[in-house]
């Protein structure tokens, strides 16, 4: 199974904004065993100089592997979604996420490579505000393991 | 504090049961089968449920935040997720430990090497924090 590597440099246009809500921002905070009271507490997190309850350093991955996952999905490419592992995954912030934000989020498909029988690609997830400020880079690698079961 | 290359960050433990990886599939939207269902999970081959590699690297980023007190001077977190922290059907769970070492420390960015380990396996590979320094 080799993807169509056509595909590298490809941008995706973004999905509709993202509304960062405070509920979402305490439920993922509280999902991932976070206790600092900046994402939990609006005062606290007001105190500390922002603007709103900050999201945790891996919230980004919401938006970013949903509109990565668009991408992948697309028949063209060629990748067998039902053998894709989550390989490697990398952010680079310019800035927390806030409750409030409203975000976009632009897709491209920055390398695909094969090794060891499997399929690599590598997706950067751009996230920045309606306003066009950079918040986050969102870099996923995603491994479609190859067709010989047990050694994958 | 002074933060200088080879300092140790103060470990921490995280335990991760069923109900947790529940918890992370409503909060994060990854739904995929291999976190919740054991009969799913070992029909591709793995051992038993795993938990969400996302929720592993999100836990493991708190040793560095937390001891920072301030998200805002994170600049980049990455890993590889190496090998998977499989979750037993019990009220026990698995315990994820963390740790971080200071590894350079040059032009006002500070790299953090953390280690994450379950039942002495490393689970997190090449897991890296860059935080803002002064």
């Amino acid at each position: 199974m080799a993807l169509n590597p056509d595909f590298v440099g490809r941008t995706y246009p973004p999905a509709p904004a993202y509304l960062v809500g405070r509920e979402k921002i305490r439920e993922f905070a509280r999902a991932v065993q976070l206790s600092d009271l900046v994402y939990f507490d609006v005062e606290v997190a007001r105190a500390r100089g922002y603007a709103d309850l900050v999201a945790p350093p891996t919230y980004a991955i919401r938006l970013s592997m949903a509109a990565a996952e668009a991408v992948v999905m697309d028949p063209d490419l060629g990748l067998d979604y039902t053998r894709v592992v989550h390989g490697d995954q990398r952010f680079e912030y310019s800035r927390p996420i806030v409750a409030g934000d409203e975000l976009v989020c632009s897709v491209t498909i920055d390398s695909i490579r094969s090794a060891a029988g499997n399929d690599m690609l590598t997706t950067r997830a751009d996230i920045a505000t309606v306003a066009g400020e950079h918040v986050v880079t969102s870099y996923s690698v995603l491994v479609a393991r190859g067709t010989d079961d047990g050694d994958a | 504090m002074e933060i200088v290359e080879g300092l140790e960050l103060p470990s921490r433990t995280f335990t991760v049961t069923r109900a947790d990886l529940v918890r992370y599939a409503g909060a994060s939207g990854d739904f995929n089968v291999i976190h919740w269902n054991e009969r799913v999970a070992k029909d591709v081959g793995l051992p038993d449920v795993i938990a969400h590699g996302m929720l592993t690297m999100g836990l493991a980023i708190q040793v560095v935040t937390d001891w920072l007190d301030d998200p805002s001077r994170l600049l980049s977190y990455g890993c590889r997720f190496t090998r998977p922290v499989v979750v037993p059907d019990d009220s026990q769970g698995a315990d994820v430990i963390v740790s971080g070492t200071v590894s350079s420390v040059a032009d006002g960015v500070a790299n953090i090497a953390l280690r994450a380990t379950c039942q002495d396996v490393t689970v997190l590979g090449k897991a890296t924090a860059a935080i803002k320094v002064d």
